[in-house]
């Protein structure tokens, strides 16, 4: 046997392209299979087509369209009305494997390390041989150009087949026709459902879902608002590899570790920056360039040791409680469900990453009763279709006992059972999935526990919920008594002796004892709102048409002492108050608080206000609470706990 | 007809609505009390020889929505009772129930509902449901017997009907009111009154002629017996003085049928002395009848073996003939049927059973 030296192995050592790796590898970008293939490039083009949109503040039109070959080849085209991508850039975008704007910056956004289109590009052009067209569109009045390319998977470059315009009748956007290989029988359900599921957590994204008969889906857009647009942010020393900290301070412009420290992460006072420099041993005007390793390292062991603030969390977008709720809504219409409740936690971080959990759960109508409940994953507006169990969100839910709160659970532990869906939408700037096919969170404590409180508190509004449903529903009872029996007992009884009608009132607060709340919520739509001037007789404010939400509280005093105390209305932080009457004592943007006059017996008082700003249905149940009152003489208002 | 003096009535009826009235004008939420109307609150009264209601009260207050429309339906009902005096008409429980359907608020949802509170009335006014020109859907069941009845026509005239010359072989039968007013007994030749449960036993002893072979006057009651059939056997009682046996099948709900005949109906135990007869006497089907005459058998259910034990701890069932006989049958599990005894024969029931049961209670010489 030949001895096989260094030099000529180095003869077969040549670099792997980029493209070549994951022609082998296409299970880890989620190409596993057939029906795999097929959601994934749904999923990657969609997802492209809603950044792009909204990062140019657009709110976005997507048309997905398949088209089915007998032969097992699928055509995907997605179209959104995105800015377009310019000439120059088509072939990278698409062509490139790893190349993108987002992956180096630190805030929320759906893709982030670039392969997602490119590899269904790549995907396509492996099975069927085939390549990919794109119509790219930048401004009004331009021809919209049209490329053909395919990828060199050698040099991770796209090869341009040919170029050429068009004309488009949209002002700007993007088109996307990609052949690929794909299992559509299977793969038909879940695209429909990962539709679905994105339309829930991008209320202001319409999608239009053309199938190969030729049926159209139309999942319309419940919000007018694009979502807070995230800000980058410089990342947190806790979050920060070594490797990162060792590059970042070569490529620094400081020329003091203090300043380093200071301009180059988020989160870093003149304290922190100078206690952590302290801790490692180091002195506040080494040049960071001239540092070694041994110093990078007890420098990056101090950043543990300090208390940091948590990193801004401008850089997340949540969707917010009501916007999630409306979707919801919107989405479970034909369910007809008892309730949507939705709950918001505050940002939070893990490992210098900042974080935001949001929960909702839709519960009863239609729902199965006895079919374990449908979990709704979401990760930065992405839903999550496969690998639920290997999911962080799966964890949490499972670990928290439901029976609690009216579901089937055996021994209080797993999924549980019973007529609920749960929506779980994690927000990150870095979502930390178990692989590459982003299709499960990683179990991260900090996540878990998050999850965890946010169903807890959603839990909790369920049983308030259940919970006042039911007294409402006995105290109404006795309304009904004295509102409808009591006065007809009296009047046939004064008929039957021929005498006047006794009077009721002394009775009815005897027998109700109690101050009663009872509260309506009624929509009114305004197609363009009265025209207000202001007092100084200056510009009348310009208003949009919409809904305005009005809610009618009447407080009757059924007690047999006058009765006096102050009145809390929760209203949604994204309202905006109209009308208030009486006049109340304090607005905030969570409460409106009204110090009552004096009731007396049997006498009421009707308090409204008028919430602007919300949809049909965003705002449907008042939440009232009471304060300076026995809470315990009051029915259909709870305690007032303080701010 | 003679027409009856409703003053009382509806000095009666409107004492509840004055009640009520008051109540409001006292600001006290209003009420109305009536003897509880179960088992455990029947009493025996010595000095009427009938079962009556206790001490119980059971009070019905408009605190709860439940009571309030207990106390609306019963001002609706007086009301309209008030007003069927007043116009000289009648009605059937039934038609009542027809008629609340306009009462908005204070109609009933089943006829059991009104009819359970045509009883009340009853009760907190001491009136009758006839005072309340209130009558039953069903009338009662049929007479044979050497009996004249002279009857009080729809035409205002009397009839005299002799029960076995001037009726056909289903007997005469027993109209809803049988008051003075409506019928009067002419003549009673008969050794003894037998009440009989099944209608087909009534048939068997109607053509084997017992009612001539063994000076008898035979009732059907149709199952349980309706007031007026009641009250029917009562009224023959009180005139004749003969005794009034009971013939039923053999099981739980049969001893009932007995026990309302002779003590008084938990359900109308404010009125046991119009219409119960202590004089009554159980002849038969009994448990030891079973063992005695070797008769065909079901088995108990779990019903009848509820019943039972119900019967055990009913204060009408208390004297020893009947704790041992009710001990016998849930000792046995068995229960059987008067047509049961056909097994020896059709006559065997006239021939043989009933002599020799007559004759265990002394009734006629063997």
């Amino acid at each position: 046997m030949t001895k096989i030296t260094a030099h000529d192995l180095a003869k077969k050592q040549k670099e792997i392209s980029v493209a070549e790796f994951f022609e082998r590898n296409k299970h880890i970008l989620g190409f596993g299979n057939q029906t795999r293939a097929l959601i994934t490039s749904v999923k990657e083009g969609v997802d492209n087509s809603l950044d792009a949109c909204e990062e140019a503040n657009i709110l976005p039109d997507v048309y997905v369209e398949i088209k089915n070959h007998e032969d097992g080849e699928c055509k995907v085209i997605v179209e959104d009305n995105g800015p377009g991508v310019v000439k120059k850039q088509i072939p990278h975008i698409f062509g490139r494997l790893l190349y993108g704007s987002r992956f180096h910056a630190i805030r929320q956004s759906r893709g982030q390390q670039g392969i997602g289109i490119s590899a269904v590009v790549l995907y396509g052009q492996l099975t069927t041989g085939k390549h990919t067209k794109i119509t790219s569109k930048i401004e009004e009045n331009t021809p919209a150009v049209v490329t053909e390319l395919a990828i060199d998977t050698n040099k991770n470059r796209a090869e341009v087949i040919g170029t050429g315009t068009a004309h488009w009748d949209k002002t700007c956007g993007t088109r996307v026709e990609i052949s690929i290989m794909a299992d559509y029988k299977r793969g038909k359900r879940f695209v429909y459902d990962y539709l679905q599921s994105t339309s829930i957590v991008n209320p202001h994204a319409q999608i239009i879902y053309k199938e190969p008969d030729g049926i159209e889906h139309f999942f319309e857009r419940t919000s007018e608002v694009l979502p807070k647009k995230s800000v980058e942010i410089k990342p947190h020393p806790y979050g920060v590899e070594l490797g990162t900290l060792i590059k970042m301070a070569k490529h620094t412009k400081a020329r003091q570790l203090n300043s380093f420290l200071k301009t180059e992460f988020s989160s870093m006072g003149d304290r922190t920056t100078n206690s952590a420099i302290e801790k490692a041993g180091l002195e506040k005007t080494t040049n960071p360039k001239s540092m070694i390793r041994e110093e990078f390292l007890s420098l990056h062991k101090a950043f543990k040791k300090v208390k940091i603030m948590a990193p801004s969390t401008d850089c997340l977008s949540p969707i917010g409680e009501t916007l999630i709720k409306r979707s919801l809504k919107h989405e479970t219409k034909e369910i007809s469900p008892e309730f949507i409740i939705t709950t918001s936690r505050p940002p939070s971080v893990f490992s210098g990453q900042p974080f935001q959990i949001e929960v909702g759960l839709v519960y009863g109508g239609n729902l199965p009763k006895e079919e374990t409940v449908k979990i709704l994953r979401f990760a930065n507006r992405v839903p999550l279709l496969y690998q639920q169990g290997g999911c962080v969100t799966t964890q949490a839910i499972s670990s928290i006992d439901w029976r609690r709160y009216g579901l089937n659970q055996p021994s209080g532990k797993g999924i549980p059972s019973g007529p609920a869906i749960l929506l779980v939408h994690v927000s990150s700037t870095l979502i930390p999935f178990t692989s590459e096919s982003k299709e499960a969170i990683a179990d991260v404590p900090e996540i878990e526990n998050e999850i965890k409180l946010a169903f807890r508190g959603c839990a909790r509004k369920v049983q308030h919920h259940i919970h006042k449903e039911v007294k409402r529903a006995k105290t109404r009872e006795k309304f009904d008594l004295i509102t409808k029996i009591l006065p007809e007992i009296a009047k046939k009884s004064a008929h039957m002796l021929d005498k006047p009608v006794p009077v009721l009132d002394p009775i009815i607060t005897k027998i109700m004892d109690v101050v009663w709340i009872e509260d309506i919520v009624e929509y009114v739509k305004v197609d363009r709102e009265p025209i207000q001037t202001t007092l100084t007789g200056g510009t009348p404010e310009e208003q949009r048409e919409g809904t305005i939400t009005k809610s009618r509280i009447m407080v009757v005093n059924y007690k047999r002492n006058p009765q006096k105390f102050n009145l809390y209305a929760i209203i949604p932080e994204e309202a905006v108050v109209g009308e208030v009457s009486p006049n109340p004592s304090k607005i905030t943007s969570n409460y409106i608080k009204w110090n009552l006059d004096t009731i007396h017996p049997a006498n009421k008082i009707d308090v409204n206000f008028e919430l602007a700003g919300l949809e049909k249905g965003d705002f449907d149940e008042n939440d009232l609470y009471i304060e300076n009152i026995n809470p315990a003489y009051v029915i259909g208002a709870d305690k007032w706990e303080g701010d | 007809m003679v027409n009856k003096d409703y003053s009382n009535v509806i000095y009666r009826i409107d004492a509840v609505a004055a009640k009520i009235y008051e109540d409001f004008q006292k600001t006290e939420i209003p009420f109305l009390n009536l003897p509880t109307r179960t088992k455990s609150n029947i009493k025996f009264d010595d000095k009427l020889n009938v079962w009556k209601y206790g001490k119980s009260i059971t009070e019905r207050t408009a605190k709860s929505l439940d009571g309030a429309y207990m106390l609306l339906r019963t001002m609706y009902m007086a009301d309209f009772i008030k007003e069927m005096i007043k116009i000289n008409k009648s009605s059937t429980l039934r038609e009542m129930y027809y008629i609340s359907e306009g009462w908005d608020l204070a109609k009933f949802h089943s006829q059991q509902e009104s009819n359970l509170l045509a009883e009340d009335l009853e009760v907190i006014t001491s009136c009758m449901r006839e005072d309340f020109k209130l009558r039953p859907e069903e009338d009662g069941a049929r007479v044979i017997g050497n009996l004249t009845i002279e009857e009080m026509t729809r035409n205002n005239t009397k009839k005299k009907i002799h029960c076995q010359d001037d009726v056909g072989d289903a007997g005469y039968s027993i109209p809803y009111n049988v008051e003075p007013e409506k019928i009067t007994f002419k003549g009673i030749d008969a050794d003894f009154v037998i009440a009989i449960e099944t209608g087909g036993m009534f048939d068997r002893l109607v053509e084997n002629g017992f009612d001539t072979t063994h000076r008898a006057i035979l009732v059907h009651l149709k199952g349980q017996p309706a007031r007026s059939t009641r009250r029917f056997i009562k009224r023959l009682n009180e005139r004749s003085n003969i005794p009034i046996l009971v013939f039923t099948d053999c099981d739980p709900w049969s001893y009932r049928i007995f026990a309302s005949v002779a003590y008084g109906a938990i359900k109308t135990a404010h009125i046991s002395e119009y219409l119960a007869t202590p004089a009554s006497h159980y002849l038969g089907v009994t448990p030891s009848d079973i063992e005695n005459y070797d008769l065909p058998t079901d088995n108990l259910t779990k019903e009848d073996v509820s019943a039972l034990k119900s019967e055990l701890t009913d204060p009408r069932f208390q004297d020893s003939f009947w704790k041992g006989e009710i001990k016998l049958q849930l000792k046995l599990g068995k229960k059987s049927e008067q047509q049961a005894l056909a097994k020896y024969g059709l006559d065997y029931v006239t021939d043989t059973y009933l002599p020799e049961k007559l004759a265990e209670i002394g009734i006629t010489r063997k």
